[in-house]
């Protein structure tokens, strides 16, 4: 059994029907690259999985456990993770208590260990623990936010775009970052615009196109086919 | 006029702020985290001190009121919330107006039917009547009573809010529900208790109010008037401009009153206005904050 099955998933913006008939599945301890070009519907699928969509209709099992009629909060608690693209960093609250944020739902009273835990694999956050959380730099807000969704050891997160203006040497980080969690483990679906850096990472590769998978393969068959990434992935 | 009347007066302002400082607590809570400006906060106000007059009467002990009717009518808030207000999200903001403003009328009369209309007396327990020497002056002990009440309550309130799991989950679901929900928190839930928490603040308001005026339906029409003054001038949401402006203007319209008696309820109204030229968020809004 996958660890994350779609199957036949559609969703809705008030009349605007953005996702089509979307099927697949995330194999336990891959990871899962989402590409397609701006508008694609990326954000949506994603957002429908994590229960954030006004409508969504078809099938999605997580883990065996049906989503679409549970609330986003209840499938955090099955242990699926959501870094959303926007970051939301909680303003007025430090880094460290941004972190606390991702352990609440856990009752996990050990937040001093859970967040040295965390801190050893983000170094850049131990500096600023007492720093006021939206004052870092966007780089440290994504690492801050990616820290957050992580720190309860979900099976498996989904993230939408990552990568998205943060420069090389911490994208490079992220990367190291995202092959330890899935040695560990744990589960990603990465939507990316970073297309190149997305699929050395991935295992297996899914495009949609104007809300349909229209593509999918291992991520190294589409890193070797441009043909088919300047069709679809081209910005 | 000697400065001991002025002291004594700014001690009775003092008194009148700090339970307004109750109401639009209540008023700013729900407003910052539920969005919604809840115009039944002045009929809860009222509800609360004929739920405290009730138990006094039943269990003869003022003590019982104070502690029981707040709660009591807190319970009843969460149950307006689950079953009227929540249908209501993710609909017009003119919808929760509305529907409070007509709760405020159903509770007003559903009182006026059971207890009568006239103002009923409500006496402060014998141990807090009389007068204490403080010095300049003889001060009604009741109404220090009152103010040290208030003083606990806001301890406690900024030690839930500051210092606890809860109080983290609570001020981070008033900037960002969204990202609390995807963190595990049932939102849902959450504002059911903040929004009793902000009618048992006013209630408990009510109960501490009872003592210094008559207990009648009408009692809370005034001060809702005053609350929204005080969430105005403080900023809408914030907790702290709250309780700065609710003594502000509970010293304002005594100090008036004492002059002029004649401008005690206009003066409020005048100092909001010339707040909200210097600061149109208020005291402690943030700007672009609240509607
Ligand atoms: N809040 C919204 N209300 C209405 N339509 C929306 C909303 N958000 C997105 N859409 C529409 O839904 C479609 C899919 O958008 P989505 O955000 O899922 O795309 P995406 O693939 O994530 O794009 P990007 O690469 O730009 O992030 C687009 O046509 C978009 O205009
Ligand atoms: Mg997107």
């Amino acid at each position: 059994m996958a660890m994350l099955e779609v199957e036949k998933l559609n969703a809705w913006y008030g009349p605007s029907h953005v996702v089509h008939d979307l099927s697949f599945a995330v194999e336990e301890g891959e990871i899962v690259a989402l590409v397609g070009r701006n508008g694609a519907g990326k954000t949506s699928t994603l957002r429908a999985i994590m229960g954030l969509m006004p409508r969504a209709e078809g099938r999605v099992a997580f883990d065996g456990t049906s989503l679409l009629p549970l609330g986003a909060h209840a499938r955090f608690r099955l242990g699926l993770g959501y870094v959303p693209e926007d970051r939301r960093i909680v303003p007025g609250l430090t880094v460290r208590e941004n972190l606390e944020l991702g352990l609440v739902a856990a009752g996990r009273t050990d937040v001093g260990a859970a967040i040295d835990e965390i801190a050893r694999s983000f170094p850049r956050l131990k500096e600023r623990l007492n720093q006021q959380g939206t004052t870092m730099s966007g780089g440290e807000q994504q690492m801050l936010a990616i820290a957050r969704a992580i720190i309860s050891r979900p099976k498996m997160v989904l993230l939408d775009e990552p990568s998205e203006g943060i420069m090389p040497v911490l994208v490079e980080e992220m990367g190291t970052l995202f092959r330890t969690l899935r040695d560990q483990g744990t589960t990603l679906l990465l939507v990316e615009q970073n297309v190149e850096w997305a699929l050395k990472l991935a295992g297996r590769a899914i495009i949609i196109d104007q809300g349909e998978k229209v593509y999918e393969s291992s991520a190294a068959a589409l890193l070797a086919d441009k043909d088919i990434q300047d069709r679809y992935c081209a910005v | 006029m000697d400065l001991e009347l002025i002291l004594m007066q700014l001690f009775s302002g003092l008194a009148l702020g700090a339970i307004l400082v109750m109401v639009a607590l209540g008023l700013t809570i729900v407003f910052g985290m539920l969005g919604i400006v809840n115009f039944a906060h002045g009929a809860l106000f009222m509800v609360g001190a004929y739920a405290g007059l009730w138990v006094a009467a039943q269990t003869g002990s003022f003590w019982w009121a104070l502690l029981v009717a707040p709660i009591a009518i807190g319970v009843l808030g969460m149950a307006i919330e689950r079953f009227l207000i929540r249908p209501l999200y993710g609909r017009s903001p003119d919808d929760p107006l509305l529907l409070t403003f007509g709760l405020g009328y159903v509770l007003v009369e559903s009182v006026r039917i059971t207890f009568g209309t006239d103002g009923i007396p409500f006496s402060a327990p014998e141990a807090l009547q009389g007068v204490v020497d403080l010095g300049v002056g003889y001060f009604p002990l009741y109404r220090l009573f009152v103010v040290g009440v208030v003083a606990l309550v806001l301890l406690l309130l900024w030690v839930a809010l500051e210092k606890t799991r809860f109080g983290l989950i609570v001020r981070a679901g008033a900037r960002d529900p969204l990202i609390m929900k995807v963190l595990g928190v049932d939102v849902g839930r959450l504002w059911l208790l903040v929004f009793g928490l902000g009618v048992g603040l006013t209630a408990l308001g009510g109960v501490l109010a009872a003592p210094m005026r008559n207990v009648s339906p009408e009692m809370g029409t005034l001060v809702l008037a005053e609350a929204f003054v005080v969430t105005v001038i403080g900023g809408m949401g914030s907790l702290l401009g709250a309780v700065v402006a609710g003594l502000l203007v509970g010293i304002a319209v005594s100090m008036t009153a004492l002059f002029a008696p004649e401008m005690a309820t206009i003066v409020m109204f005048a100092l909001m206005a010339l707040i909200l030229l210097v600061r149109p968020q208020g005291l402690f809004g943030r700007p672009g904050a609240g509607a």
